[in-house]
């Protein structure tokens, strides 16, 4: 199988004052196509430093990182831009949605900066598929406001799905949302993994990181465990077994 | 990125905060409306005063009387009488390139008519001066040769003068009294507005200085002489050759002041625009400092703009803006406040300069060049002071921009 992810004995080094903080020690991991893999660690544990260096957003102290093959710890700024906009897909805690702005035109956002343009028809071509993808096609008109939680959340992984990547990233995708959402939000990854996509996901919650076929968990800046899912959920059954719940709840009362 | 993207993100940016966009525009509305309306009032106030000049006459040299030196107190120009009738034959006679000469005498004088009467200025003039002035009748003649020579007692009238004394009915033929001397008119004058001090032209009495000199004020002696040459290119020769003549013909010595003065057209003409030329100067200046203060109002309002939309800037980069892209974005917004600003600006310098220029009635010259030059100079700025916020957005890290609250 293809490698997507390979972490070669990467550090972190944060300079604060007079201390350094060693955010990630000598970490090494490969993660290979149509993965998906949770992050787990209590906050402090380097898991999100890891998470900006996959994502091209940080550059490691030490180390090598190849993404897809292609050796990024030695690009420079507008090269990583480059890397995150046509490799990578972001999912955040906090959306991060453009306000004011619509559903669709939030999704084409990441078209606007492609090194080879599209005409404005195949953006909002590939911008409506995204949405659709996620089930959301019939409220690209929305803004942010007019949006649920949930329905943010969609917004954002089309938004990342945008330019095709090679790659999904996920920090606490589901931490501002409630439980039945996050099932939800967790069925999109499982489906858009089953179509071959490789999800990285972080997150703190155990049931959470159930969904995902892979859990590594971080303690002080290091790799402590690495395993594959037993058990795993799906989505689909959570939700239908939750529906009967609450469809017992109501029949009960 | 697309050209149609950027400029449809920074007008929705510009729109999104509706009054402070509008108010950062004031400061550069203001700076270039100022500069669009200093530019065209100068431009009226030159044409106007050239025309003034130019009303002068064509090619025309002006030979003022001497000031006297009594017990240390120096009189004005014209003021002496030093220049009399014989100094104008000698040069009509003498100087070549010479085409008329038209003595000059002035006084102030009470005139009456019928029951009216009217304090005005007397010019006592050659038959040739309306040629040289280029100043066309209205009705009936100028007085002639004869009447010169003669000392007759025949006017010629403004058109201030003529309203004032006959009001609509008619100037030609009436009997006209200076100081109880009764003068026939037999002609009226066109208006020609005010002169270059500002004086209304037209509130005279045009008689033949013989006439004036010897039955109105009895003075011998001229005040001026005014002097028409061939063509602009022997005045400056004739200008000399009048004074060589006059030295001689005052028997003034080396070494001595002359008791007259010879001025060109043009040496008057480069007076006036001279001082004209600092007061433009001068309120360029200021329109110039209020564009400044406009881009500086620019670069505050973008640099509030940038800490505001970290958060956006982060999203941004985070998906793959280069520096370059978000530099471009802001820049696009500063030029775009800057240009839009400096369009209304121009309109209302136009609207402005149209307006006083009907109110002091001289003519609104706006012209393409300087329209033009301020849009630049409008577009110059949006990107001088809209390079350091720009600048400063584009160097944020997408990490801290993301976790800006």
């Amino acid at each position: 199988m293809d490698t997507v992810i390979q972490l070669e004995h990467i550090d972190k080094i944060y300079q604060t004052g007079e201390f350094a903080v060693h955010a990630v020690r000598d970490v090494s991991l490969q993660i290979q196509k149509g993965q998906f893999v949770a992050v787990m660690g209590a906050s402090g544990s380097g898991k999100s430093t890891l998470m900006n260096i996959v994502g091209c957003l940080d550059r490691a102290t030490r180390g090598r990182y190849l993404l897809d093959g292609l050796d990024v710890s030695i690009l420079n700024r507008n090269q990583l831009a480059e890397i995150r906009n046509q490799k990578i897909g972001f999912v955040f805690q906090g959306f991060n949605l453009l306000a004011r702005t619509s559903a669709l035109e939030n999704v084409e956002l990441p078209m606007l900066y492609t090194p080879k343009m599209l005409r404005s028809a195949e953006q909002r071509e590939r911008a409506r598929r995204a949405l659709n993808t996620v089930g959301l096609a019939e409220r690209e008109a929305h803004h942010p406001n007019q949006l649920s939680g949930g329905q943010q959340q969609r917004v954002a992984i089309a938004r990342a799905l945008a330019n095709n990547p090679a790659l999904l990233l996920a920090d606490e995708p589901t931490g501002n949302l409630d439980s039945q959402t996050s099932i939800e939000i967790m069925g999109v990854f499982q489906k858009l993994n089953d179509q071959g996509m490789t999800v990285v996901m972080v997150t703190h919650e155990l049931d959470i990181a159930r969904y995902t076929k892979r859990m590594i968990v971080m303690r002080d800046g290091r790799i402590v465990a690495d395993e594959a899912v037993n058990n795993r959920l799906r989505a689909e059954e959570e939700l239908s077994r939750l529906r009967d719940e609450q469809r017992a709840v109501q029949l009960a009362s | 990125m697309r050209i149609l993207a950027i400029l449809k993100i920074a007008a929705r940016a510009l729109k999104r905060n509706m009054l402070r966009t509008t108010l950062t525009m004031l400061g550069i509305i203001i700076g270039v409306g100022a500069v669009i309306t200093m530019v065209s009032i100068s431009n009226g106030a030159k044409a106007m005063v050239e025309a003034q000049i130019a009303s002068l006459g064509q090619n025309v040299i002006l030979v003022f009387s001497g000031s006297v030196s009594r017990g240390g107190i120096h009189t004005g120009w014209g003021s002496a009488g030093t220049l009399t009738i014989e100094d104008a034959n000698g040069i009509q006679r003498e100087v070549p390139g010479v085409v008329s000469v038209s003595p000059e005498v002035r006084t102030g004088s009470q005139v009456a008519a019928g029951n009216q009467n009217w304090a005005t200025q007397i010019l006592g003039e050659g038959a040739d001066y309306l040629e040289l002035r280029q100043w066309p009748l209205a009705e009936g003649a100028m007085f002639t040769d004869q009447d010169v020579r003669g000392a007759n007692k025949v006017a010629v009238i403004g058109k201030t003068t003529s309203r004032q004394l006959y009001g609509d009915s008619g100037a030609i033929g009436q009997v006209i009294r200076i100081k109880s001397v009764p003068f026939v008119i037999v002609g009226e004058l066109s208006p020609k507005g005010l002169s270059v001090q500002g004086g209304d032209q037209d509130d005279v009495l045009i008689i033949p200085y013989t006439s004036a000199m010897k039955r109105v004020t009895g003075q011998t002696n001229l005040r001026s002489i005014n002097v028409q040459a061939e063509d602009a290119s022997v005045i400056a020769t004739a200008q000399q050759q009048i004074i060589d003549l006059l030295r001689q013909r005052h028997r003034i010595t080396q070494g001595h002041d002359d008791d007259f003065n010879v001025r060109t057209q043009q040496e008057i003409a480069d007076a006036v625009t001279g001082t004209q030329k600092v007061m433009r100067l001068l309120l360029l200046a200021i329109a110039c400092v209020s564009l400044v203060v406009g881009g500086i109002g620019i670069m505050n309002i973008m640099l509030v703009s940038v800490t505001e939309r970290t958060r956006e800037i982060g999203i941004r980069m985070a998906v793959g803006a280069k520096g370059r892209d978000i530099l471009t974005q802001f820049l696009t917004e500063a030029v775009a406040l800057s240009v839009v600003g400096g369009g209304i600006g121009i309109a209302v310098g136009v609207g402005a300069s149209r307006i006083l220029a009907a109110i002091n009635n001289w003519p609104a010259l706006t012209d393409v060049q300087s329209i033009a030059l301020a849009f630049v100079v409008s577009a110059l700025i949006g990107i001088v002071f809209g390079l350091y916020p720009a600048q400063k957005a584009s160097a944020l890290d997408p990490i801290d921009a993301l976790r800006f609250e």
